[in-house]
């Protein structure tokens, strides 16, 4: 064959045909359970259509018209119909109990999961692990461990999917979705953006490595950016006066947040509320909707004051807050250097508006000597 | 009970003298015409007219992805054809496809009236659709829209500048002529019968319109809705859908898929109505279980719209709520099986021939059993994660609404054609077409199968170059469908002039339609019908042929 065409097509030819994909890899706990419910729906799929076909092709042959030239009319079957009403109901209610069960398992993630946050936008995925790593278009998780992955879009509707690991969840604006999966193959995947999301709609890819615990501790190592997300979050909430309110003293104007992720909390409506990732981000966003019982609903909104990865450190912080002890700190120190800062102080510091995580290092670490480190020097 | 129907002899069969098509000439005398089966013509014209700019679009997106890259077009360029690829195969050719068409041709004529009960608003419902497909186009000129055909918000309100609200309104107007068409064929299946015309003796095509009706006349206006408010949102903010104003955006995706998911019955019901009458015609025996494929037809229409947020399942619905959509999937499932099995069931001890409207069910039959249960595979919770949003989600549309849908309505019109025109087409060509449109169906939407189950997401302009071959494999598939519907196309306009003489009842068929000339007079029937006997009784055609003196033309 390859004397008639030339040989660089012949190459090109060879490479093609070799190297396609006719099956995904099976690289998450949870893709061998996708694959055997697939495998199940095309074995009844291929029994249906088999039976079918048999039955056209079959009478069609038997009684065709130069061998059965006279037509018997027949009423139906109760019985008949009911046999091929009640087979094909039952077979797809084992189809509905099996992904049932599959869904759940693909959406209730172990509690001993490792978050990573994901931020999507036109036309980008954005990756904030918890330790202050930030990735764009990619994503490095573990092998061998849970990883939950929460989601948010800050403009369309985007769809995270990993088809490797059999998992997808919408990323939604103004609402967290959560995923997880666990990695079992070290390698690099396919990250897929499956919701319609504009223009650039195919560019919104990327890719997921898996890695041995071991590569993961020291790609961690050596991609962090100095800050965690919840140290990031502690300089949010001090240069938006939220230690003000939220100070946890006897008095103050704000609920005490320390301690408060995973809580249930009392509302002024009498009802009670689950402190979760979404209530947080609701209660910054859109403080009034729920109101703590015992509080007015004086906090103003923070609606277009802080992107999606400025909520996200907030939520790590409060979620990570045991203790007033620092915000307290903070507190007097600021109250202390205020009259002599001036415009420079913290309280005058310039509204934190979408600032990129990686941007605010030097000034939070610039911060952090004038509150932490040298309490009475006045920075400058 | 026993059957032997002998086809009439052609070769005496000559054109009446009056019929609708020349009882009037000129161009106002169709444009104004109150009779439906002018404006069923009017209709074929018009969708057929669609039907081609829309399968022109499809053949540019498959040759766009020939390649991994985004090199024949830009990616705007690509989204915009998929976009209007997707709302004039659905509103501008689908959802009329079978009931504009055959429906309001037939309907009238099957349950032995002189017309439909409004035939103003029939007409109306053409010009309706005649607006609506200029402001499609004028969209597609003024420079496309971008949104896909789905509409999705923020997307649609926030995030695009391209001709979003000339689209939403001429979608919005078409939804009108769809409601007005199914409120004609309500009306007209209710109070219109023929004398001794009961339910049970109404043709299995009326009983599918009846419910195809029902959805068009409840589900339709939730669209126009919708559409509405994504207008209002785009002029002037109104916020429903923003969650900046408190709004939500998936109540859009709600509102979209209440009527969006009833569309598919409404596009496949009408195509259900038209397989009943072709096995049975070609079978010579009556429908295996009249009742339970009527009623099946019914439970459709009633489950269809109950299972819309199947299409949600991975945005963040509560999980009990998937648990009951999913469930309530699955139901609406058996009746479509049901159908399958009766027709199969229709075949034995039949007297089978295989004309073209024969070969095409049969595909029909094929095509739609493999999208119905890939349908099962998608309303499966956990599988549907993983299959959601790629081309498993396109194969598996494709197979039911152009497998099943589009091979029912070229079963249709070949099984109609003699009765519309009074002519033939050239059989051996037209058994061609049907076997072409075959496997050139399977060829450009089975590799789509594997691909989406590889994970390609549906929409992207470009993608990994290990899922090239399937998507080289599933273009030539389209070049080759291509060719299937181009052909009947070519022979049937040739037929017009030089098909042969069909005579009143070429394929000895039952229904009413079948025992007055071809092409039927104005006003259908010289008298009006008395029906005494039931749906597809082959012996009393047999008696009745043998009884009567034979007057062909």
């Amino acid at each position: 064959m390859h004397y008639f065409i030339s040989p660089v097509l012949w190459q090109f030819l060879v490479n093609w045909l070799t190297h396609f994909a006719l099956f995904p890899p099976e690289a998450s706990s949870i893709a061998p359970y996708a694959d055997a419910l697939y495998f199940f729906l095309i074995l009844i799929s291929l029994v249906g259509l088999v039976i079918v076909a048999a039955l056209v092709f079959g009478f069609s042959i038997l009684y065709r018209k130069e061998r059965n030239p006279e037509a018997t009319q027949i009423e139906g079957s109760t019985l008949l119909e009911a046999t091929w009403t009640i087979i094909p109901l039952a077979l797809f209610m084992v189809c509905f109990v099996w992904g049932a069960l599959l869904y759940f398992r693909i959406y209730n993630p172990p509690t001993n999961a490792m978050n990573i946050y994901i931020v999507g936008k036109q036309w980008m995925w954005k990756a904030e692990h918890p330790g202050g790593q930030h990735e764009i278009n990619a994503l490095h998780v573990p092998i061998g461990r849970p990883v939950q992955l929460t989601m948010i879009s800050q403009d369309v509707f985007h769809s995270f999917s990993i088809p490797a690991f059999r998992v997808k969840r919408e990323v939604i604006p103004g609402r967290y979705t959560t995923v997880w999966f666990e990695a079992t193959q070290p390698g690099t995947y396919h990250l897929f953006c499956t919701q319609y999301c504009g223009t650039l709609h195919s560019q919104m890819i990327g890719e997921v490595t898996a890695m041995k615990p071991e590569d993961y501790e020291a790609w961690t190592a050596g991609s962090t950016s100095g800050m965690s997300l919840a140290q990031n979050g502690e300089r949010l909430f001090a240069s938006l006066g939220c230690n003000s309110c939220h100070s946890g003293n006897a008095g103050a104007r704000g609920p005490n947040l320390a301690e408060v992720y995973g809580s249930r909390v009392p509302l002024a409506n009498g009802s009670y509320a689950f402190v979760d990732d979404a209530f947080l981000r609701d209660s910054i966003l859109n403080p009034t909707l729920h109101t703590t019982s015992g509080f007015a609903p004086i906090m103003p909104t923070y609606q277009g004051q802080i992107s999606e990865e400025g909520l996200i450190d907030l939520v790590e912080y409060i979620k990570a807050l045991h203790s007033n002890f620092r915000i307290q700190q903070t507190l007097n120190t600021s109250e202390v250097q205020a009259p002599n800062l001036g415009q420079n102080g913290l309280k005058a510091e310039p509204t934190y508006t979408n600032l990129h995580s990686l941007q605010v290092q030097k000034s939070v670490q610039t911060q952090k000597q004038g509150t932490g480190a040298q309490p009475g020097v006045v920075k400058q | 009970m026993s059957t032997i129907v002998s086809l009439p002899d052609q070769s005496t069969a000559t054109l009446p003298k009056r019929s609708y098509l020349n009882s009037e000439y000129g161009l106002k005398s169709w444009l104004l015409t109150g009779d439906h089966k002018r404006i069923a013509i009017l209709y074929l014209i018009s969708i057929t007219f669609f039907f081609f700019i829309g399968g022109a679009m499809a053949g540019l997106i498959r040759l766009e992805l020939l390649t991994p890259q985004t090199d024949l077009m830009a990616a705007d360029t690509y989204n915009k054809l998929f976009t209007m690829h997707g709302i004039i195969m659905i509103f501008l050719f689908l959802v009329p496809s079978v009931p504009a068409t055959i429906g309001n041709f037939l309907i009238p004529i099957m349950v032995g009236a002189k017309d439909l009960a409004f035939p103003k608003i029939n007409l109306l419902s053409w010009y309706l659709y005649i607006v609506g497909g200029t402001l499609t186009l004028a969209a597609l000129i003024l420079g496309g829209v971008d949104t896909g055909w789905t509409f999705t918000t923020p997307l649609s309100t926030h995030y695009l500048n391209t001709h979003v609200i000339t689209a939403g309104m001429a979608i919005f107007v078409a939804g009108f002529s769809s409601i007005f068409t199914g409120l004609n064929f309500i009306v007209t299946i209710h109070r219109m019968r023929a004398p001794g015309m009961t339910w049970f003796r109404l043709p299995l095509f009326v009983w599918s319109h009846y419910a195809a009706s029902i959805l068009m006349v409840l589900g339709t206006p939730v669209l126009a809705i919708a559409l509405v408010l994504v207008i209002l949102e785009r002029t002037i903010g109104i916020g429903v859908f923003d969650p900046t104003k408190g709004g939500d955006p998936l109540l859009f995706q709600h509102l979209f898929w209440f009527y969006s998911h009833p569309a598919v019955y409404i596009m496949i019901l009408p195509g259900m109505g038209v397989i009943s009458e072709v096995i049975s015609t070609f079978s010579r025996k009556r429908v295996f279980g009249y009742t339970a494929v009527a009623f099946s037809s019914v439970a459709i229409a009633v489950f269809g719209f109950f299972v819309w947020a199947h299409h949600m399942f991975i945005m963040g619905v509560s999980n009990y709520s998937a648990l009951v959509f999913s469930l309530l999937t699955m139901l609406v499932a058996v009746p479509s099986a049901i159908k399958i099995f009766n027709w199969s069931a229709t075949l034995y001890k039949g007297s089978i021939t295989f004309e073209t409207p024969m070969l095409y069910a049969f595909g029909f039959i094929g095509l739609f059993t493999i999208g119905g249960l890939t349908g099962v595979f998608l309303g499966s919770l956990g599988m549907d994660i993983h299959l959601t949003e790629t081309y498993f989600i396109v194969a598996h549309f494709h197979f039911v609404m152009v497998g099943g849908m589009l091979m029912a309505f070229l079963a249709g019109v070949h099984f109609w054609w003699p009765k519309m025109t009074g002519r033939m087409y050239p059989e051996g060509l037209s058994k061609l077409a049907a076997l072409v449109t075959f496997i050139g169906f399977n060829l450009t939407f089975f590799p789509q199968f594997i691909v989406g189950y590889l994970g390609m997401p549906r929409r992207y302009a470009a993608y990994p170059p290990e899922f090239q071959v399937l998507n080289v494999l599933s273009t030539a598939g389209a070049s080759v469908l291509g060719i299937g519907y181009l052909l009947p196309m070519l022979y049937l306009t040739w037929s017009l002039k030089y098909g042969k003489i069909a005579g009143p009842n070429p394929w000895q068929a039952t229904g009413l339609e079948w025992q007055i000339q071809s092409p039927p007079l104005t006003e259908n029937f010289v008298e009006t019908p008395v029906v005494d006997y039931e749906a597809y009784d082959y012996d009393w055609l047999a008696n009745k042929t043998k009884n009567e003196v034979t007057t062909v033309g």
